[in-house]
């Protein structure tokens, strides 16, 4: 079956969508009553997010829109120290969208919400004109732990940069899915939230913590050094980048260093416990290759250098409009 | 040369004889030697200048025009590699906002895909921006071989490709001091070492032609310090580059296209420093002759950047109202332009 206007008219067609769909995948006792809005048990600090997701292809080698939804949503709120409770999702729906590749969509969100330990406890549905296309918003609620302060603004001369992965796996992934190019990389996709309760709870002292996204390490850093007001010395043998990523960057002109996922964080932590916080994070779910890329530095604020290979130093800025191949 | 990594680091670091500038001619070996660092393990007596190494940057404004005039044309798509789109024409215009303004334009990764598309849409014109030096041509021959092969009549070919030869000569002779030459690696893979002997013994310049990797960056700067005032030509990436170069590549090229004279952006006309659509293969030409006016902001000084008579950031509107964000010039826009790479890296000499 597909999507028409009918089912965004908001009267039956509507409601056995949400029911056969939405509700069927997400249930849980606050999303059945299915009332204006969802009242939920919480007090404390709350810390509250939203992002909309528009990638295409709706799937994509390591996961879709559904995963990806879901893991942006929570890995903010996991950024800041909170726990991650509640999530809302809004979906605009474009005419000619297959209702089984939704419901599958939607089955892929729902266990990832399982997987992160949040319940979707509301949410509404649009139908556009287009063709097949989807879009999702969600918004997501989470409590931060009395004690807690993690933030961009904490990074501490002293500390060292760990980094929870391999860069650019996402991006390297959409983009050859687009360019079709064939190759074996997958999307890193993924809740970053047994990572961070292992770091947590293993007593380490973290100061901040952001998932590198859209714009890639380089950018994350630099926007920290210039938020903490201090600098950041990166190791370029250090960075962790599969060879397939390596190479296609290399055959594209791109550079790992800018490229985004949707699965790494960075931690800035005391130097003193760097080992033992990379034990927990290579121990803890996606984190296999986690490495020790770098130190925060007192000279020069708001500065990000890197060591190359060969001794030289470059100064890596923010990324600059978007990345696109080169021509030869 | 069977120098180590330490050695060659401390006598580049160290290095107190005369002041010497080596060219690269390679938008390869501008970014690699960004990215490297490798301008901050140099004395201050020896400088690296980034030429017209990127077909990008070197690119008419003229050319631009056709393009964004092409892609609003009824029933016609244009296809390019992605840096194109941001290069401004002569009005600051680009390919991507015409794109936005309803024309139909396409980033592809290789030109074949022009033939998947072209199939798909039999009553559609696909254009490829054929911008490019030796490396990318014989790319566009072998597209042009599957077109006449294939009977496929709606792709066509806006041509803009450029050879290294002349334009090395122009800047040898245009007044700017350049004391030796990075020879292109990828370049030299298609045409062979050879082409850069003549040129090295009239100038009595030595040119060695480099791989990508630190160490063997290193040891180019390293030869070409070493050779200074010689006309050699040295290969130290012999592990792609022969002599003779890809007699294939040169042929097929051969089959398709003839050396005509080329305008670069910045550096106006110089004879033979291009290639165009053979008479008999015309009818796959977008309308490529003529595009020669070259209307960048006035203030940019591009040409003068390509040909090493000032650094990047001596240019006025550089890092102010020229960024990467904000190309003013094509040097700003392609990753492998100079001034990108001066910009985003913090090169400074």
């Amino acid at each position: 079956m597909k999507i028409t206007m009918t089912h965004g008219s908001g009267g039956q067609a509507t409601s056995e969508l949400i029911a056969s769909v939405f509700a069927n995948a997400f249930q849980n006792d606050v999303l059945n009553r299915m009332e204006d809005s969802a009242v939920v048990p919480g007090s404390g600090t709350i810390a509250v997010t939203t992002d909309s997701f528009v990638v295409t292809p709706l799937q994509f080698p390591g996961g879709d829109i559904g995963r990806l939804c879901v893991c942006g949503t929570v890995n903010d709120l996991l950024m800041r120290g909170a726990v991650p409770q509640y999530l809302t999702c809004g979906f605009i729906l474009q005419e000619g969208l297959d209702t089984e590749l939704l419901q599958e969509l939607v089955a892929s969100m729902a266990a990832t919400a399982r997987e992160s330990g949040v319940a979707i406890v509301a949410g509404d549905t649009k139908v556009v004109e287009g063709n097949g296309g989807l879009f999702v918003n969600t918004a997501g609620v989470g409590f931060v732990p009395a004690g807690v302060d993690i933030s961009g603004e904490n990074c501490r001369p002293g500390d060292v940069v760990l980094v929870s992965g391999t860069l650019g796996d996402h991006h390297a992934a959409i983009l050859s899915s687009r360019l079709g190019i064939e190759n074996t990389i997958q999307s890193d996709c993924a809740p970053l939230g047994g990572m961070v309760k292992a770091l947590m709870e293993g007593g380490i002292h973290l100061h901040t913590l952001r998932d590198v996204t859209r714009g890639g390490l380089a950018t994350v850093l630099k926007e920290l050094a210039s938020s903490s007001g201090v600098s950041i010395r990166l190791e370029e043998e250090k960075l962790p980048v599969t060879p397939q990523v390596g190479d296609l960057c290399g055959l594209l002109g791109l550079d790992p260093l800018y490229m985004g996922n949707e699965g790494k964080l960075v931690a800035i932590l005391p130097a003193e416990e760097a080992d033992k916080a990379l034990e927990l994070v290579r121990s803890a779910p996606y984190g296999k290759h986690a490495a020790i890329i770098g130190t925060v530095n007192a000279d020069h604020p708001g500065s990000l250098t890197m060591l190359t290979p060969i001794g030289g130093l470059r100064r890596l800025e923010v990324l600059q409009d978007e990345g696109l191949p080169r021509i030869c | 040369m069977a120098i180590d990594l330490e050695q060659l680091r401390r006598f580049l670091a160290e290095y107190d004889g005369e002041p010497l500038n080596i060219m690269e001619v390679c938008g390869s070996h501008t970014a690699a030697i960004s990215k490297l660092g490798i301008p901050s393990l140099l004395s201050d007596q020896l400088r690296l200048m980034s030429g017209p190494g990127c077909p990008v940057c070197v690119t008419p404004t003229a050319y631009i025009d056709r393009l964004i005039a092409l892609c609003k044309e009824p029933n016609t798509c244009v296809c390019t590699f992605g840096d194109l789109l941001r290069v401004p024409g002569s009005g600051g215009h680009t390919l991507r906002q015409a794109g936005g303004e309803g024309g139909r334009v396409r980033m592809v990764y290789s030109p074949n895909d022009t033939l998947k598309y072209a199939l798909q849409e039999p009553n559609t014109t696909f254009l490829f921006a054929a911008v490019g030096f030796e490396t990318t041509t014989p790319v566009y021959a072998l597209l042009l071989q599957r077109l006449v092969k294939e009977d496929i009549r709606n792709v066509k070919l806006l041509t803009a490709l450029k050879t290294m030869p002349a334009a090395i000569d122009h800047l040898c002779t245009s007044g700017a001091k350049i004391d030796a030459f990075l020879a292109p690696g990828h370049v030299s893979a298609v045409t062979g070492s050879h082409i850069f002997e003549p040129l090295a013994q009239q100038h009595q310049k030595p040119f060695v032609v480099a791989g990508f990797k630190g160490g063997e960056l290193l040891s180019a700067v390293y030869a070409c310090v070493k050779l200074s005032g010689e006309g050699k030509v040295v290969n130290l990436y012999p592990s792609v580059v022969t002599r003779e170069g890809n007699t294939d590549a040169q042929a097929i090229v051969n089959q398709y296209f003839e050396p005509a004279p080329a305008v670069w952006r910045g550096m106006g006309e110089i004879a033979g420093s291009g290639m165009v659509l053979r008479e008999e293969w015309q009818r796959f030409d977008a309308g490529s002759a003529g595009l020669n006016e070259d209307h960048a902001n006035p203030a940019c000084r591009c040409g003068e950047v390509l040909t090493g008579k000032i650094s990047s950031n001596q240019c006025p509107l550089f890092g102010k109202i020229c960024t990467p964000f904000h190309p003013q010039g094509a040097c700003m826009v392609s990753t492998e332009g100079s001034c990108f790479q001066f910009y985003s890296n913090h090169r400074e000499k």
